[in-house]
């Protein structure tokens, strides 16, 4: 029989899919799975935000993850609106390529 | 509260929530890191159900595996994947090697500090057992959202607007010279 589940293992949960988000942010070179990752980062919050709701008996944090996953989908359409313009303009989704100030 | 989560579906659920979420970096194919982000996100859900937020749980479904996810497929779908910009040029190689190793080091902190601190205290109004007595979660979080929460929930629907008109203001193809032209010609030739 596995022990019951603890706070802090479902902390860890939300810490390791950020840092995996994270990685895959700096790591990633094509725009949209940087925002996939943007994403990932999101859900891990709102995990994190749901943990501490019940462990302490409170509903803010159920009340603050709506509100982030409210933000979340905004986000996704205004940068997936941006990612359009940008492959209209360069015909690339790369980040390497968005180098206008550099040269 | 925590201590009610079944432990095997937790880490059954918690296991494939990690395996996907490093496929979608992992993956070159932004198609199939996709897909594997609507598992992390079914995954998730699942959890939320777990611990008892099934609000949260329906929401993430509608809203992250409905729309969020809808979005980038059609977006990809639009992008045309076969091009060849799709191609991943990597970072070099001292990124790809120091950003898992930053990644690591902070996981190991953020664990400890989980592990060490204190601070999960039994404080507020909303245990489990009054949720029941007040008809459920959803229900409490109907309530609150539009008392409490009243103003950040109106806040929201700005935001909504905002980012809707933004998107469209953005995306927008702007050849309004040629089409003006095309229009006085059309008309021309009408008149």
């Amino acid at each position: 029989m596995i022990a019951a589940v603890e706070p802090w293992v479902v902390l860890t949960l939300a810490a390791a899919l950020f840092l995996i988000g994270l990685v895959g942010l700096i790591v990633r070179r094509n725009l949209l799975v940087i925002l996939m990752c943007i994403e990932l980062m999101l859900n891990a919050v709102n995990l994190t935000f749901v943990t501490f709701a019940q462990a302490q008996s409170d509903m803010g944090g159920q009340m603050a993850t709506f509100f982030i996953i409210v933000v979340a989908a905004a986000e996704s359409a205004v940068g997936l609106g941006l990612l359009i313009a940008m492959f209209r303009t360069l015909r690339s989704v790369n980040t390497d390529d968005l180098r206008l100030l550099r040269e | 509260m925590t201590a009610e989560i079944s432990p095997l579906f937790f880490y059954l659920f918690g296991g494939v929530a990690i395996a996907c979420a490093m496929m979608v970096v992992l993956m070159k194919n932004p198609v199939t890191s996709a897909f594997n982000l609507v598992l992390v996100f079914f995954a998730l859900s699942a959890i939320y159900a777990l611990m008892g937020a099934h609000l949260i749980a329906a929401l993430q479904i509608l809203v992250y595996a409905g729309a969020v996810m809808v979005l980038f497929v059609f977006v990809i779908m639009l992008l045309n994947a076969s091009d060849p910009s799709f191609d991943l040029k990597r970072s070099p190689l001292m990124i790809k090697i120091l950003a898992p190793l930053a990644g690591l080091g902070i996981f190991a902190f953020l664990v400890r500090v989980f592990k060490e601190s204190d601070f999960l205290v039994q404080s507020s109004f909303y245990t489990p057992e009054m949720v029941e007595a007040m008809g459920g979660n959803s229900r409490v979080i109907a309530r609150l959202m539009f008392s409490e929460y009243i103003l950040p929930f109106e806040a929201t629907s700005l935001l909504l607007l905002a980012a809707i008109v933004g998107t469209v203001a953005i995306a927008m193809r702007k050849k309004p010279e040629k089409q003006k032209s095309a229009q006085l010609n059309k008309e021309g030739v009408s008149g």
